[in-house]
């Protein structure tokens, strides 16, 4: 499905102006900082607010265009919305808050079973309650539930897990996950905290101001020496890596990822072989070697290129490798990176410390 | 001060007391209502006018409005006259010109909990039931209506019993006609006037019993069946 969206909208001193023109399957994430102009961008996407100037196709439907008048009102998207906070209806039992949308839907001929749902929310204990006496983590599953039965063909999260605590916030990214893969339904989802993302996107639409700065693949966007991500002090790259062995003597599992293949070692206990897992690499704890060490602690060495470097500040670098096709931030100092003569082209060893399981 | 005491008139007064309340409550939650809605969700200059407007019986005399409404009513003023011209006779001293004198005077016991309701609810709600394919009829039957519910109970009552216990605006607009105009709060002054203490005294304690059940009831019913928790 094809989303474009140009918007333009002045609110006070903020000016949205967003151009969005993307495939859009999986799940996309839209990154950036609070008041960058997230929420206001998806309340244009909704039709929650109509920018001056704009214009909006989803696949072959034409949802607005200023130039002819066009603007079709939010009940007629096929669009779903998590809110930030729940919005569910007080006055409505749970059961009643996950029909509201289901029996409004036009596409009552679609592929979201309201049983498939309940199942992955686990959401069958709560029916009979009132959204009133549930945990902020139930509220929240009852209200992703909802705007998923509710057939859209775009579902969009408005930081859905900004109220709540890590273990809550993790867990309804599992769900969302297992609904995502369940239901091959697009998302858009929205935050400012990159671990959401890199757990969840498989693209990235950054903004800044207003502005939709650049789109792509997750690990482009993270690895892009031109865009912020890769200057934060959090930067980092995702690698979607599977497990091919589990080494019971020593705890490790044996992960593979790229093209041509790299092995990749995790001690984790809960995975089992032939599951996918997304793994978060931060570049702070990428080391540069140029002979492959023989006496190390650290396992996982890879053969990598480098294909970027950029000062960060007068005393770091950041460089960025490819290992095979997969790009690898590293972060190093600059007394590194002169005593190594570190510059493009170079091939080297690169050794990641610890990584950080995502999903 | 038994039963007896009430006289046929009395009788006449208390039962057009009441229709006068019932129908002059209903009028006001149908107009109160998109009145309500739009103080709540608009932002304008106009409001501030509007809500002024809306409030003034408030703190108006309630002989200056009734004065205002004998001239706006009667068969030579703005309205009055159009009735005239209509109907064939005026709006004063006639129970439908005490119904609209009613509802204006009344307006803003019914107005102002709506409103409040309203602005409490928000539009978050809203824009939810948009999102789920809820046009926006659909939405006020069925999200906003309920979750105002209270709004609603407080502003019936309000309505119900100010009007009920009206007397300056009546006496001005409607005058003192028994089985037309005469409603119980003038039967009582006329009892008091005439020095028939035991009738005012029987008719007194009816309103009193009246409006002290009703806000029982209210009070009750709010309390067994808040918002959302069955």
């Amino acid at each position: 499905m094809k989303l474009e969206a140009r918007f333009k909208l002045i609110k006070g001193d903020f000016t949205l102006n967003s151009n969005l023109a993307t495939a859009i399957s999986g799940v996309t994430g839209l990154f950036g900082p609070s008041g960058s102009g997230k929420t206001t961008f998806l309340r244009c996407l909704a039709g929650l607010e109509r920018a001056t100037q704009g214009y909006l196709r989803f696949g072959d439907d034409i949802w607005q265009d200023e130039a002819k008048n066009i603007f079709l009102p939010p009940h007629q998207r096929p669009v779903g919305v998590v809110f930030q906070e729940n919005r569910l209806f007080k006055h409505l039992t749970v059961k009643d808050n996950l029909l509201f949308g289901r029996k409004r839907s036009k596409n009552q001929k679609s592929s979201i079973s309201w049983d498939g749902v309940v199942q992955i929310l686990e959401l069958e204990p709560l029916l009979n309650r009132h959204p009133q006496g549930l945990s902020g983590g139930e509220q929240q599953r009852v209200a992703i539930g909802r705007a998923i039965l509710s057939n859209p063909e775009l579902l969009i999260m408005d930081e859905p897990l900004a109220s709540m605590d890590q273990t809550g916030s993790r867990r309804i990214l599992g769900f969302i996950s297992s609904l995502q893969n369940q239901l091959q339904l697009p998302i858009l989802h929205v935050s400012h905290d990159m671990g959401e993302i890199l757990q969840l996107a498989d693209y990235l639409a950054v903004m800044e101001s207003g502005e939709i700065i650049a789109t792509g693949p997750i690990s482009d966007m993270m690895t892009s020496l031109e865009l912020p991500l890769a200057h934060r002090s959090d930067a980092s790259t995702v690698l979607t890596a599977r497990v091919v062995a589990h080494d019971p003597s020593y705890h490790l599992n044996h992960l593979e990822f790229g093209e041509p293949a790299q092995r990749l070692f995790i001690a984790n206990n809960n995975l089992a072989i032939g599951d996918k897992v997304r793994v978060r690499i931060f570049a702070r704890d990428v080391s540069l070697a140029l002979d492959h060490p023989s006496n190390t602690s650290i396992l996982n060495l890879f053969p990598a290129q480098v294909v970027e470097v950029a000062q960060e500040n007068p005393a770091q670098y950041v460089v960025k490798l490819m290992v095979g096709n997969s790009p690898i931030l590293a972060r190093i100092t600059k007394k590194s990176l002169q005593s190594l003569s570190i510059k493009k082209g170079l091939s080297l060893i690169a050794q990641v410390k610890s990584i950080a399981l995502e999903r | 001060m038994a039963i007896e005491t009430i006289n046929s008139m009395d009788w006449q007064a208390l039962k057009l007391s009441l229709l006068l309340a019932f129908v002059t409550t209903a009028i006001l939650l149908l107009i109160g209502t998109p009145m309500a809605w739009w103080l709540a969700h608009s932002k304008g200059r106009f409001k501030t006018i509007a809500e002024a407007v809306i409030s003034l019986p408030l703190v108006l005399p309630p002989t200056v409005l009734g004065f205002y409404l004998l001239i706006f009513l009667g068969p030579y003023g703005w309205l009055g006259g159009a009735w005239v011209t209509i109907t064939g006779h005026a709006l004063s001293f006639r129970f439908s010109g005490l119904v609209i004198a009613s509802v204006i005077y009344s307006l803003p016991f019914v107005v102002q909990p709506l409103q409040r309701a309203f602005e409490t609810i928000g539009t978050k709600p809203l824009e939810a039931a948009a999102t789920l394919g809820a046009t926006p009829w659909d939405t006020f039957i069925n999200v906003a209506f309920p979750l105002a519910r209270g709004g609603y109970i407080t502003a019936t009552i309000l309505g119900f019993a100010h009007t009920l216990g009206e007397f300056g605006v009546v006496l001005m607009v409607g005058g003192n006609i028994p089985g037309q105009t005469q409603v119980i709060s003038i039967a009582i002054y006329d009892h008091v006037e005439s020095l028939e203490y035991a009738q005012a005294h029987t008719l007194s304690a009816l309103l009193l019993l009246l409006s002290f059940a009703s806000l029982i009831f209210v009070n009750a019913f709010n309390r067994r069946t808040p918002i959302g928790i069955p």
